[in-house]
């Protein structure tokens, strides 16, 4: 029997429940987070629009760069500021 | 039996010998001599029978009582009283020997000096494994057993350990010898890696430095670019994450390049040398197994890249007349650095006429005024790996890495007008807000140059980055030490 390493972190991410989908839109706030891609913007105008017709209230964030994981802080700000988020590639 | 009780030794004189050396046989005689006037224990680390089939000789086969006594070389002959050693001597000299034993005819007729051999407990293939049975080992790691019937090379497949091709099974025999290769001690935290943010231990670095198929020898350079990898300006989340197809490059320069015998040679950038080849893989190894970046999973690339396996280059430093890459980055000639750049992988410039160093200058830089795209420009880094044969025509003019640099400049000018969107049908392209002005191919500092090859071969290649600077990815170097 050979007895080996384990060559991992050890920490296995915790498994978490997704928060049950909404029944309706309508009186939330969702937040839209534009990644900084070019055209993004484009593709966020038109959900923005669609979203305020089905009655939520909408925040725009950007990350200041596609290429790193957006501040600790956005991510605080977006997670207490909104009830869903979309996340926006347009590559 | 205690660990402690394993090596302890008798009072009066202790000897430790093996059959395999020319020296122990010298003094075997003399051995059974001396047993035969005073109390005198000989333990023998290969041969039960040797020096003699008596009662005064014990068996030290498994190494416990060298191991215990630290003896490096046999023959090691020493005084114990009441349990504790009171004097050594190793090897054969005529006039130690009589002096330590109080004999002045001892050894009539033998040479006056014969050196001794290295004891098997400190053999490097044994070592680690007595180290393991009977030292205070302190590794953290989870313990996974294999199962008897259970092919190693399979099993870490299956669990998700290796970067698609076999990795050695990381025995603790395999760590231990592997963590020798530094004074750094295994809990030592080297850096936090992403893109899940795990503690890269100097224990973890070793054990995938065994998997990738590191020498012990090479775990500074492993640890070093583990340390230049995980900084926010390598950023190697978003290298990871990118669907660009980029991995860290890595360069070596400094002494450390022939200490490990590293390639600048022939295939500097390709395969065949152990260090330039398993250094690098370890680090990806890391990055995956304990930074969880998974190809499919952070890691986004939509066509990868052979640089995410591994590429490594050791600077040809003594076949270049200009500075090293590790001084254009600040650091003293002669200090060992490893750099991490982000990059694809190589394209190769071939120019096999040019004569003279303006001839060879504007082909190059008709090349790297394409690198990624002609139509994009200062977005993103190049790293220019100079070939000995190209090198000549700049080194026979007398071209300093400055002057090629500085007339480089202008034929790397892009005028805007030629690359804005939609020009000559092409969508790709600045906005036309940047229409009617001079830019510049790359940042200021953007272009990095190496110089490494074989000797012969008009080729040189470029190596085309990603997102540069503090937006992306910079390059890092670090300082390799113990």
């Amino acid at each position: 029997m050979t007895t080996i390493l384990d060559p991992t972190s050890e920490q296995v991410p915790e498994g978490r429940q997704q928060t049950r989908r909404p029944e309706s839109l309508s009186g939330l706030t969702v937040g839209l987070l534009d990644i900084s891609k070019p055209r993004g913007d484009v593709f966020l105008d038109q959900l923005e629009s669609r979203l305020t017709g089905l009655g939520a209230s909408v925040n725009r964030y950007v990350k200041p760069t596609f290429a790193k994981p957006a501040p600790v802080d956005l991510r605080h700000e977006i997670a207490t500021s909104c009830d869903a988020v979309i996340e926006a590639l347009a590559d | 039996m205690t660990d402690a009780a394993r090596g302890a030794v008798p009072d009066g004189l202790v000897a430790v010998v093996k059959r395999d050396c020319a020296t122990c046989e010298l003094v075997a005689p003399l051995l059974a001599e001396l047993a035969e006037s005073q109390p005198i224990t000989v333990y023998t680390q290969d041969d039960p029978t040797f020096p003699a089939d008596a009662d005064w000789v014990v068996d030290d086969t498994e190494l416990a009582v060298s191991w215990h006594n630290d003896i490096e070389t046999v023959p090691t002959l020493m005084k114990v009283a009441g349990g504790e050693e009171t004097d050594r001597i190793v090897g054969w000299s005529v006039e130690q020997w009589r002096a330590f034993v109080g004999n002045d005819t001892l050894g009539d007729g033998l040479p006056d000096f014969r050196p001794g051999c290295g004891s098997l407990s400190v053999d490097p293939t044994i070592a680690p494994k007595l180290e393991l049975a009977f030292g205070d080992t302190t590794m953290a790691a989870r313990r996974v057993e294999l199962a008897e019937l259970e092919d190693e090379s399979e099993a870490m497949f299956d669990r998700g350990w290796t970067d698609g091709l076999p990795v050695v099974a990381p025995t603790e025999a395999r760590v231990l010898a592997m963590l020798e290769g530094t004074t750094r001690d295994p809990s030592d935290v080297v850096a936090i890696v992403p893109p899940n943010l795990h503690e890269a231990t100097v224990e973890k670095v070793a054990i995938n430095a065994v998997m990738a198929g590191c020498k012990p020898e090479y775990l500074p350079v492993v640890i070093a670019a583990v340390e230049a990898i995980c900084t926010d300006e390598f950023n190697m989340h978003g290298v990871l994450a990118t669907t660009m197809a980029v991995g860290p490059v890595f360069v070596v320069n400094g002494p450390i390049r022939k200490k490990l015998a590293m390639n600048s040679g022939m295939n500097a950038l390709g395969h065949g040398h152990r260090p330039n080849s398993t250094i690098p893989r370890a680090v990806q190894l890391i990055v995956r197994n304990i930074g969880g970046g998974f190809p499919g999973g952070i890691d986004r690339s939509a066509q990868g890249s052979t640089t995410k396996l591994g590429l490594m280059i050791a600077e040809d430093e003594e076949g270049s007349p200009w500075t090293t890459y590790s001084q254009d980055q600040g650091f003293d000639a002669g200090v060992d650095t490893v750099t991490a750049f982000c990059s694809e992988g190589p394209h190769t410039i071939v120019d096999q006429k040019s004569r003279t160093p303006e001839s060879l200058l504007r082909s190059m830089a008709q090349m790297l005024s394409h690198s990624l795209s002609p139509r994009m420009v200062m977005g993103m880094d190049a790293m220019l790996v100079i070939s000995p044969e190209h090198m000549a025509r700049f080194a026979e003019a007398g071209w300093t890495k400055e002057r090629f640099l500085a007339e480089l400049e202008p034929l790397l000018a892009v005028e805007s007008d030629t690359i804005i969107e939609g020009v000559d049908g092409i969508d790709e392209g600045l906005p036309a807000g940047f229409a009617g002005v001079t830019l510049p191919k790359f940042r200021p500092g953007g272009l990095q140059i190496v110089h490494a090859g074989g000797p012969a071969g008009l080729f040189s290649s470029i190596l085309s980055g990603w997102v540069a600077g503090e937006k992306g990815s910079l390059p890092v170097t670090k300082e390799i030490t113990a």
